[in-house]
């Protein structure tokens, strides 16, 4: 074991990068470049909190998700799960680390198998990974359907006699079943109803308290962020452009992309203003991005030094880090 | 029927009374059931629903769209520009639909024919509905595609759909819409497949068309902040029918109708930092099985006796702001 430095956090990534190859040809395949889905990324999980990651599509904040849910596999960089690297690490540690951070995705209609009892579905997990007894995992399964709050002759249904915000609930029970220090939570909230989506919100907080488990929350909806998250992390091309604690980020966004994110996002009133920056284009090809810093071709406030160099992380206030030449 | 329209001055469309039926193995179906509504040159109208509300039925109603079977418009008028549309037959309606009134539907992927060209299928509009010589179909295509701000337009109208990204095709589907100059114009839902960035650059545009043009624009929507960021006045539905109506403030500031209420208090803020969001317990009804009375009882907060038995009456609460609750009474 290289790296065994315990800073208390449940997780922590550093300087994690994914590249995918770009090839040519279908029998002699060449690669002709490098597409960095994730350049170079770092940030810490603590117990019991929520790390929010936010972006636009492309900006590889999916990506981050499927390396920690070792899905893919980093082509550079660690992953530290409290304090110890999980590249490094045996197949026994490494199956302990697959049943300690679980999943929830976005769209609770595929991702429930449609031929398997609800008791079924949320016992597996437990079956395949603990030792016990067929009377405590029927307890188990009961518990975690009331900690959901659903019933327990719910148990005994199939998915499709369940709403789109139950189904998410038992998504969620099915990642709790093996009490995990972590859970993904991917866009949890996006395919649900309106008035669905403050219940599944609510419960996601409750649960977090109970289980005293960590989120990490990608969403596009940056007023839901707000609402989950402790910590955010703007990502931008593969990178994280700004840092900072999620009253900090709101009240204060330093980096212009964040504050074009901000501007961007819709008001929660008709009288609320709002700084009317609107970027102009799309988000570049992750394949050729743009030299220096990656957001200078759409930046408002972009400097000469900005297309040659690459900025620094700064840290702007305690906790607060952005990487940009204003600073 | 004229002479009331003409009255009403720059009214563009009035929606009275519309009623949709579907007929299903659990009985018939009301997915819209008595709504009207209004709408005036310039002016955005939003329609704010969950799904199964019944907003995506109204829309398919007004283009006349509703699959027959099962889906019949029993009952009302739809009036643009002083013509009621159910009045029209098959070939009077196909004249109309994409000329005078268009939609720009959800999904920029599957809207737009992945075989033929964006400038075959820009023209293909202009061709049906306009009577201008062939040699200025190109023209008049070229022209829409740089009004929606298509970079390139000359090169770009021989691409493909699959060529372009999300945010370029959904401006590919509002430049085919606005391409015989509508005077209402129906976005169901047209950002949510969009990056919020995305998402700023296409409302900005559409805004800039409906002033340029004078719109009418409708707004079916389920997300209060596009509400908010675009529209004048407000429908909210709920189990097919208009359960509060009024100017884009009225509902903001003095929702009056418990649903409207709940949902504005279940909406995460960007700008402040809420403790806990208030959340409607369970869920919304089944069409085919709505409960007696006011189909929100079940869940709602203020509930009393009466709304289990009788539909509430609508109630005025200004001018321009109404509401179906029992508790105005």
């Amino acid at each position: 074991m290289t790296t065994t430095v315990n800073t208390g956090a449940v997780l922590e990534a550093r300087d994690l990068k994914k590249h995918f190859p770009v090839t040519k040809g279908v029998l002699i395949s060449k690669t002709t470049g490098w597409i960095k889905a994730v350049d170079g990324i770092s940030f810490s999980i603590q117990p019991g909190e929520t790390l929010g990651i936010v972006g636009e599509s492309g900006c590889g904040k999916s990506t981050t998700a499927k390396m920690l849910l070792m899905l893919e596999e980093p082509t550079e960089g660690t992953i530290l799960f409290q304090g110890s690297d999980i590249s490094q690490s045996d197949a026994e540690a490494r199956r302990e680390y697959r049943s300690s951070v679980q999943a929830v995705f976005q769209d609770p209609w595929s991702s429930l198998n449609p031929r398997m009892r609800v008791r079924d579905l949320i016992a597996e997990p437990m079956i395949i990974n603990l030792d016990i007894s067929k009377s405590e995992v029927h307890e188990r399964v009961e518990k975690l359907l009331s900690d959901v709050g659903l019933n327990p002759y719910h148990a005994n249904l199939y998915p499709h006699e369940f709403s789109g915000g139950q189904r998410q609930r038992l998504a969620i029970a099915r990642a709790l079943s093996l009490n995990p220090k972590l859970i993904v939570l991917d866009e949890p909230v996006s395919a649900l109803d309106v008035s669905i989506r403050a219940q599944i919100m609510n419960l996601l907080k409750d649960l977090q308290k109970e289980y005293n488990v960590s989120y990490m929350l990608i969403a596009h909806h940056l007023a839901t962020v707000r609402y989950m998250c402790d910590w955010v992390a703007v990502m931008y091309l593969g990178q994280i452009v700004e840092f900072a604690a999620a009253k900090d980020l709101y009240d204060n966004p330093s980096h212009p992309y964040t504050q074009a994110l901000m501007s961007a996002a819709l008001p929660s009133h008709p009288d609320t203003v709002q700084d009317e920056i609107i970027l102009t284009g799309e988000v570049p090809s992750p394949l050729n991005p743009p030299e220096g810093c990656r957001f200078h071709p759409r930046c408002p406030q972009a400097m000469d030094r900005c297309s040659v160099e690459i900025p620094k992380v700064t840290e702007i206030s305690s906790g607060h880090v952005t990487s940009c030449h204003l600073y | 029927m004229i002479n009331e329209s003409s009255r009403q001055g720059d009214k563009v469309l009035e929606v009275n009374n519309l009623s949709t039926y579907f007929q299903t193995r659990w009985g018939t179906v009301k997915a819209v059931d008595g709504v009207s509504f209004d709408l005036s040159r310039g002016e955005t109208l939003g329609i704010v629903g969950e799904s199964g509300s019944g907003k995506s039925v109204t829309m398919l109603s007004l283009m006349q769209l509703v699959p027959t079977p099962p889906g019949r418009i029993v009952d009302g008028e739809i009036i643009l520009d002083g013509q009621d549309l159910l009045q029209l037959n098959d070939d009077q309606m196909s004249k109309v639909r994409g000329s005078q009134i268009a939609l720009i539907i959800q999904d920029p992927m599957t809207s737009l024919n992945p075989v033929f060209s964006i400038g075959n299928q820009v023209m293909e509009a202009v061709k049906i509905h306009q009577d201008i010589p062939k040699k200025s179909i190109l023209d008049r295509a070229l022209d829409v595609l740089r009004k929606v701000n298509i970079p390139a337009a000359e090169t770009r109208i021989r691409d493909y759909p699959h060529q372009m990204s999300g945010g370029m095709r959904q401006r590919v589907v509002g430049a085919i819409s606005i391409s015989c100059q509508p005077s209402v114009l129906i976005a169901d839902e047209p950002t949510t497949s969009l990056d919020v960035t995305i998402q700023a650059q296409y409302l900005k545009l559409l805004k800039e068309l409906q002033v340029e043009q004078d719109l009418g624009l409708i707004f079916i929507t389920h997300d209060f902040g596009v509400v908010a960021k675009m529209c004048d006045k407000v429908a909210v539905m709920y189990a097919g029918k208009i359960v509060e109506q009024g100017s884009v403030r009225d509902i903001f500031n003095n929702p009056s109708h418990p649903y409207t209420e709940a949902l504005l208090a279940s909406v995460p803020k960007l700008e402040e930092d809420v403790d806990r969001l208030y959340s409607i317990e369970g869920q919304p009804p089944t069409l085919h099985d709505l409960p007696q009375g006011c189909p929100f009882a079940p869940r709602c907060a203020y509930v009393m006796d009466r709304c289990r038995e009788d539909y509430p009456t609508t109630i005025q609460v200004n001018d321009t702001h109404s509401a179906a609750c029992w508790r105005l009474s």
